[in-house]
């Protein structure tokens, strides 16, 4: 087997530590190997997601997206209704404002965004702690911000569960195929012992698609490059004010909220 | 030591046993089956060829697999490819086994009669097993 | 000298069948862990690391501990710790053990254990705590062997053992360091992001470890020849004093920034863990018993006139244990996830299997303690020098 770029990087990394050159570039860039864009300058390419909080009034709209996410993946539904709710596997849900954004609530919102429920996914992070934990690369980011899970080489650890800050991420306790409310063939589902997030949905970009969820949420999500100036993810947040999930934390979360003001009551 | 060597030998044995399943296998080649070629799709190819041609994959299908599994899921390259006439995805479930939808009379046969047991079916589907 | 341990009293053996049963009980449990999945333990999506990780971390700690023998008679030359060095680089070698398979247990795709050397990833602080933790074992088995087999023959140690020896001491340093840097560096998880995580494990470890020492040659005296001295055992239980005084002090450095900061994430953990947090209170019985066992283990150890009666040290050393094995085993891997990242509380307690797999883990580390130390005090009985120095 001939050595490739990529593996050739790796040893060559290694062995830097071992002469103790660059370790901290190593020790403290989230992927060893890929990752020299985060805030030093903006990489070509950053998916992202804005969701617009004005456009999500009912039930149905929250529940159409999520649908449309966990029904495509073989997310298995089922689990919290038919075993347990501690093992629940998610990969878009909603909650409340303050469970949200637990350190920007406060007792004097109006009502109805006390009320209001938010969708909660991957924030694919530009800087993510979940990949800068995994001790086997089987969480890793992509040159187009993507932060992906590689449930092949996963050795169900946990350690990024516990290195996500926003409860992004589950681990399969129990056979997931046991929990599948419905099953689509085209995907794979998973196994026990491994942990599985939101992919953003990797496999419909390749093929053109946007995400599933935005796709259902008549316009309430837009997905886009944050790198371009022209994506309509750009013109959004230069229109409107939007807040990202624990900004103070320095992981550069790529979901965007647009909370609105009183007509999002809904 | 008095002991010392017959303990060791007796260790030694210990661990000779305790991983013969693993290397039990070692060395034996698929003995003469029959994988089943006739699908739908493969009887309507152009042409009757696999990703790579047969007697490669005969040995070295799990490596095209991990190729592609590396390439899909780690780089992102997921471009389709023309094998036979028609159009495939670099895919197990939506590649290999949309010409080779026969599992059990096909990837199975072999398997079983040289004792390996791919785990991939824990997470690919398989239309056969009547899951959908 | 493995064969040492082929033969032995009838109470020796009825301690390996009750240690070989606890196993199998054990083992059985984790067949079906392995096949029913982590579900059938109390962790959860919100409280993802439990029982397993948090005995892994406090057996680290005990490990790590050997090192306070190691210095004072190696460095040092403090001779009296000459017979008792021995008990300590083996219970290095049981606990590192136990630590090696509560990650194993722990794990939800075990078969693919090799993927940490496979894909090695310098980023990930798991990947180094497993490289130092494997080193900080192969040392330990290395040093203690080899030097109790050049006393079995009368010899010096080889040459080769010192430096080794020297490497083991910032070795320790460093199983417990990288295994505080396990927690010490995750964003968004207030209770572990201090500083002084690494100090505390190290003052903890300190205090834990050199405590059960003192208990395990107590015992060993009490049912063997072997004797490991007075004055030893004294100037362990100092060394446990000074450790346990600096692991309470460190504490009170946490909850002084916590409270007076006001933070609530900062205090949150404290509260759920002390007083309860939204209603939700399961381990505030369990870290009182903690916090007041430390008290009376200090007010013991402090003044020498209380702690230099061997029966108190005793008590201390157990307190000292009970205290730190809960502070460390329990309240502070459970505390840092709560509350969640969602500022709710899910609680989390240990279920019927993962306790057994936990026994289970402990039994194999004690089996091996057992088997090691029994080759320890044989080869000391049969020349004679098991008895307590003059
Ligand atoms: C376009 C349809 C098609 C696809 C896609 C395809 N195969 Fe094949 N495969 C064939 C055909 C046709 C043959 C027989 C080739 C021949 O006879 O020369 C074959 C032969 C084989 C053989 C050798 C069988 C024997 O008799 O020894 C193996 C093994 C195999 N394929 C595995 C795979 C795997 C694994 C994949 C996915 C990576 C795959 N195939 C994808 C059509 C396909
Ligand atoms: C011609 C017989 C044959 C056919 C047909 C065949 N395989 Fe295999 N396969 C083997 C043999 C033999 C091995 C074991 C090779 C080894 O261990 O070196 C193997 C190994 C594998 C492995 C690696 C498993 C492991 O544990 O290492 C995978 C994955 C795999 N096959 C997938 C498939 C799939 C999917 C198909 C059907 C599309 C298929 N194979 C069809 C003979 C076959
Ligand atoms: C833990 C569940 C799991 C197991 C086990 C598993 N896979 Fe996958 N596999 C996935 C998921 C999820 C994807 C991602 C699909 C995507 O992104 O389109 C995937 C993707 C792939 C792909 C590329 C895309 C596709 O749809 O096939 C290949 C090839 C692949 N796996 C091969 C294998 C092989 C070979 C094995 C067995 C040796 C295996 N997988 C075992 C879950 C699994």
């Amino acid at each position: 087997m001939s050595i490739d770029r990529r593996k050739f990087l790796k040893l060559a990394g290694l062995a830097g530590v071992g002469l103790g050159l660059s370790t901290s570039d190593l020790l403290f860039k989230g992927d060893a190997v890929a990752s020299s864009s985060h805030s030093k300058a903006m990489a070509k390419e950053r998916l992202a997601m804005v969701i617009d909080m004005r456009k999500f009034r009912t039930e149905e709209d929250y529940k159409r997206v999520i649908d449309a996410c966990h029904s495509i993946h073989n997310v298995p539904t089922l689990i919290a209704e038919k075993n347990n709710p501690k093992n629940e596997v998610k990969w878009i849900w909603k909650d409340s404002y303050e469970h949200t954004f637990p350190d920007q609530s406060d007792d004097f919102h109006p009502e109805a965004l006390k009320e209001k429920s938010f969708l909660l996914l991957c924030n694919h992070c530009d800087n993510p702690p979940c990949v800068r934990v995994c001790p086997t690369k089987a969480t890793f980011k992509r040159e187009d911000g993507l932060v992906i899970q590689d449930p092949h080489r996963c050795i169900g650890c946990r350690f990024c569960m516990a290195g996500c800050p926003y409860g992004s991420r589950s681990f399969n306790w129990v056979d997931p195929r046991l929990y599948l409310e419905k099953t689509d063939p085209a995907y794979p589902t998973r196994t026990m012992g491994v942990v599985e997030k939101c992919t953003f949905c990797v496999e419909r970009l390749a093929k053109g698609l946007g995400p599933a969820c935005a796709e259902q949420s008549n316009g309430g999500m837009v997905f886009g490059n944050l790198s371009d100036p022209n994506s309509e993810v750009r013109k959004l947040l230069a229109s409107n004010y939007a807040i990202r999930r624990k900004p103070s934390l320095g992981t550069l979360p790529s979901v965007f909220y647009i909370i609105g003001g009183d007509e999002n009551a809904g | 030591m008095y002991n010392g060597g017959k303990i060791i030998a007796g260790l030694i044995i210990f661990f000779g046993l305790v991983t013969f399943p693993f290397y039990s296998n070692f060395g034996k080649t698929a003995n003469k089956v029959t994988p089943k070629l006739d699908t739908p799709v493969i009887n309507q190819l152009e042409k009757k060829e696999c990703v790579k041609p047969k007697e490669y994959m005969r040995t070295e299908h799990m490596k095209v697999l991990d190729e592609w599994r590396d390439e899909v899921v780690r780089e992102g390259k997921r471009d389709k490819m023309i094998v036979g006439g028609i159009e495939i995805e670099k895919s197990l479930q939506n590649g290999c086994l949309k010409c080779h939808s026969n599992v059990k009379t096909f990837c199975d046969v072999c398997h079983t009669s040289s004792g390996v047991k791919p785990y991939c079916w824990d997470c690919h589907f398989i239309k056969e097993e009547g899951l959908l | 000298m493995l064969d040492k341990a082929l033969t032995g009293s009838k109470r020796y053996w009825t301690l390996v069948f009750i240690l070989l049963s606890l196993i199998g009980a054990g083992t059985l449990a984790y067949l079906y862990q392995f096949k029913n999945g982590l579900g059938v333990t109390g962790m959860s999506r919100d409280v993802s690391w439990g029982f397993y990780i948090s005995q892994f971390t406090f057996l680290v700690g005990v490990a790590a501990s050997a090192v306070m023998l190691v210095i004072p008679y190696y460095l040092h030359n403090y001779k009296k710790f000459g017979k008792i060095v021995i008990l300590g680089e083996f219970l290095a070698v049981g606990a590192v053990t136990m630590c090696l398979l509560f990650i194993v247990v722990d794990m939800g795709q075990p078969m693919r254990m090799l993927n940490v050397i496979l894909h090695p990833t310098p980023n990930s602080i798991l990947f180094w705590d497993a490289t130092v933790l494997n080193g900080y074992l192969f040392l330990n088995i290395v040093i203690g062997w080899a030097t109790l087999h050049a006393e079995k023959k009368g010899l010096p140690p080889a040459g080769w053992v010192k430096p080794l020896i020297y490497l083991s001491i910032p070795w320790a340093v460093s199983i417990h360091t990288v295994t505080a840097f396990l927690y010490a560096g995750l964003p968004g998880r207030h209770f572990w992001l201090t500083a002084i995580m690494a100090a505390r494990f190290l003052a903890s470890a300190f205090a834990a470890g050199p405590a059960l020492l003192i208990i395990l040659a107590l015992i060993v005296r009490k049912y063997s020849k072997f004797d490991a001295g007075n004055e030893a055992i004294q100037s362990i239980g100092k060394i446990v004093a000074y450790a346990m005084t600096a692991n309470v002090f460190f504490i009170i450095l946490e909850l002084f920034t916590a409270f007076y900061s006001q933070i609530p994430g900062h205090m949150h953990a404290f509260q759920y863990l002390f007083v309860g947090l939204e209603g939700h209170s399961k381990l505030v019985p369990l870290m009182w018993t903690s916090a007041i066992l430390a008290v009376v283990a200090l007010v013991m150890l402090i003044p020498p006139s209380i702690r230099n009666k061997e029966s108190n040290l005793v008590v201390a050393c157990v307190a000292v244990f009970i205290s730190l094995w809960i502070d460390k085993g329990f309240g502070l891997v459970i505390g840092g996830f709560v509350p969640n990242p969602f500022d709710g509380v899910t609680e989390y307690w240990p279920t019927l299997p993962e306790t057994l797999i936990t026994l289970g883990v402990w039994a194999t580390g004690f089996l091996v303690l057992t088997i090691l130390y029994k080759v320890a005090i044989s080869v000391r009985e049969e020349l004679g020098t098991a008895g307590a120095e003059k």
